[in-house]
């Protein structure tokens, strides 16, 4: 088991006829993802990589019976493909796109309002469940199947850790970039609630950054329902007041989203904190050990 | 991206949001003329640089005739304004303001931001007008009224209504009021903006609402959408070093530290300056060269690097996932070989094809320092850094 993504995923590519939709493509299909089909407006019909291509989302999904979307098309018309995915049934769209303008996003949040589709992202890594399911622009070799979930607000910073956690025998169950926007679809208690659900995921890795006030509201989630073990990192201690760093979301305002403010929260949630990205998987094999579980979850 | 408050009262003019008169100008005896034009008793000369701040640095005057206003113009043109904001070394002057004076009878707060955890637009309202907002936040909450505003509809008539009359606003004043909001809310979705604030918002004696600042900081997603506001950049008010970068496709801000950093992607590049703080050391920036960055652009990043003279060492951190890291260790020799580094560089390469890019850098007879781990590489960078400093 594992959360979001498994075997029996089945995906269509939005945007794959463009250089990085082809790219990811392309690894997702040697790692073994099934993907079923791609979209691209006039091009179906055709096919890629022996990939069958349709114009509308709708199509492929009554075609192939695909039940996740992952997204690379440019800003300017993310949205609208989001859109296009949700208005086509599909339970989960994983949208990597980085750049959407943030009048955008708001809009989609509030059409997606009350729907039966989850969209993770935009501006992330994907999600990736090891040996099962790779949707997204990860390196797959890095990870190795096992019991520990991770979600990170930031994407190379995650691959630090799972490489980590890969290395010190500590496999994930799951893995999830939520994306570094200010408005994301999926947040930090989502992703939380849906570890804490699942079976064979034994504790949790979860990284967040400066900015915003979701990593506040993930410590009250901890500290009120979360029994598993989760170790955190958060990384902008450092970072300067008012200005973005690098991603659209990462900003300290007014004095709010500073690394310390959730750190302390973090801290106060029984959440066992590395001090620097370089001692993230050592951070998650002491709060296994404390929990008396890490035999179980290495290999 | 930030505008000029000249820039941002035509804007809310064309949006039919009223502001006084006034004139932009680039030489005192233009204020004059400007003063003149204006034709009333008094006048307010304001200096046009983006950091907020400027009556505390004597950047706004009231004038009472043409020569106070070009001498108050004279006094700034050219000039370094100091503000709270700015830093110690100030922002040149290039252009002043000249307004028409408003006779205020109240001032009000109006702003408008993103509340990330509603993930919609919120108006934020107060009646302490012409405060620092942050300030009244963090003393008297109580005072800020907020109504989220729907992404699609804009604020609705009874949200604006109810501030209305939350806030106060005589009756006279009230449809000014309600429609001036409403007014605001769709210029803020309509212009991707991601701040808008005006402080402070005037009831003159007469029940006119008028904008009497005006502040509007632009979402850089949402530019391609418009060409008129790329327009009206100020280059001038940037880091040359932040602007340069831009437009190699690298992401830098400078900071003040003397280790200059170079990594790929955002949260890892913001990790390995706290690693490096954690080691003793100090980041000399902020510095994500992308999830594909190419050799050309590895070179931009180290001449941008190299252009802070405080740059004492330099640490690369590369995680390649699709980036690889053979590329990057090309990169490198191709950059060293070209740009003179002069100082230590710590490199740390982890990810695809590293052993080919740990080779290629060891033979390139390039100097430098290789370290296996992220906490290696920080301890290294920051003892090199140390020792060039002596």
């Amino acid at each position: 088991m594992s959360i979001l993504v498994n075997t029996m995923t089945r995906v269509i590519t939005q945007g794959m006829t463009g250089k990085t939709g082809m790219f990811h493509t392309r690894q997702a299909l040697e790692y073994g993802t099934k993907i079923v089909a791609g979209v691209t407006p006039g091009k179906g019909g055709s096919s890629e990589l022996g990939v069958p291509l349709f114009d509308t989302v709708a199509e492929a999904v009554d075609e192939t019976g695909a039940n996740v979307s992952v997204i690379y098309v440019p800003p300017p018309y993310a949205a609208d493909a989001i859109l296009e995915a949700a208005g086509a049934g599909m339970p989960l769209v994983i949208c990597i796109t980085e750049g959407i303008p943030v009048v955008d996003m708001m809009k989609v949040r509030r059409a997606l309002a009350g729907s039966e589709t989850r969209l993770v992202g935009p501006n992330c890594p994907g999600v990736i469940t090891p040996g099962e399911c790779k949707i997204g622009i990860m390196p797959g070799y890095i990870h190795r199947p096992g019991r520990v979930g991770v979600l990170s607000r930031s994407g190379t910073l995650t691959y630090e850790a799972v490489w980590q956690l890969t290395t010190l025998g500590l496999g994930q169950s799951t893995c999830v970039g939520i994306g570094g926007d200010p408005v994301p679809g999926t947040n930090f208690i989502d992703v939380l609630e849906m570890f804490q659900a699942d079976p064979d995921t034994d504790a949790v890795v979860m990284i967040g950054e400066i900015g915003g006030s979701a990593e506040e509201e993930a410590a009250e989630f901890i500290k009120e329902k979360m029994t598993k073990p989760v170790a955190g990192f958060i990384a902008g201690v450092t970072a300067p007041p008012g200005k973005r760093m690098g991603h659209a979301g990462a900003i300290i305002s007014g004095g709010a989203g500073t690394a310390d403010e959730k750190i302390k929260a973090l801290s106060a949630a029984g959440v066992t904190i590395a001090e620097t990205p370089a001692g993230i998987g050592a951070a998650m094999a002491e709060a296994l050990k404390e929990a008396g579980m890490l035999a179980r979850s290495i290999d | 991206m930030k505008i000029h408050e000249y820039q941002a009262k035509e804007l809310f003019r064309a949006a039919g949001i009223p502001v006084p008169m006034g004139h932009v100008v680039t030489v005192a005896e233009q204020a004059a003329a400007a003063f003149d034009q204006l034709g009333g008793a008094l006048a307010v000369v304001k200096a046009q640089i983006h950091a907020g701040g400027r009556g505390k640095g004597g950047g706004v005057k009231l004038v009472k005739s043409a020569e106070e206003a070009a001498e108050a113009a004279r006094g700034m043109l050219g000039q370094p304004l100091i503000t709270p904001q700015t830093g110690p070394a100030g922002q040149i002057v290039k252009q002043v303001l000249v307004e028409a004076g408003t006779a205020i009878d109240r001032e009000l707060y109006v702003g408008i931001t993103l509340d990330r955890s509603l993930g919609c637009p919120v108006l934020m309202a107060s009646t302490e007008g012409g405060m620092d907002i942050e300030e009244v936040a963090a003393t008297a909450p109580e005072k800020i009224l907020k109504e989220p505003i729907d992404p699609e509809a804009g604020l609705r008539g009874y949200q604006s209504r109810r501030l209305v009359y939350a806030l106060g606003f005589p009756k006279a004043s009230r449809k000014a009021a309600a429609e001036l909001l409403q007014k605001l809310s769709r210029f803020s979705l309509e212009m991707d903006t991601s701040l808008v604030e005006i402080n402070p918002l005037v009831i003159d004696t007469e029940g006119g609402v008028i904008a009497l600042d005006a502040k509007v900081n632009f979402d850089d997603n949402g530019l391609f959408r418009h060409p008129d506001v790329v327009a009206l950049r100020d280059i001038d008010e940037e880091d040359p070093r932040e602007t340069q970068a831009e437009e190699a496709g690298l992401s830098y801000i400078a900071l003040d530290g003397n280790i200059g950093c170079m990594v790929n992607g955002a949260g890892l590049a913001m990790g390995t300056m706290d690693t490096i703080q954690l080691a003793g050391g100090s980041p000399a920036n902020f510095l994500d060269v992308g999830g594909g960055a190419t050799s050309e652009q590895v070179k931009a990043a180290f001449k941008i690097i190299l252009s802070d003279e405080n740059v004492a060492a330099i640490l690369v951190n590369i995680f390649g996932g699709i980036m690889k890291c053979d590329v990057i260790a090309e990169g490198i020799i191709e950059a060293a070989r070209e740009v003179e580094i002069g100082v230590p560089l710590v490199v740390r390469l982890e990810g695809t094809n590293v052993e080919r890019g740990r080779e290629l850098l060891e033979n390139s007879g390039i100097d430098l320092i290789t370290a296996s781990d992220l906490a290696d590489a920080a301890a290294k960078a920051v003892e090199a850094a140390g020792v060039a400093k002596v």
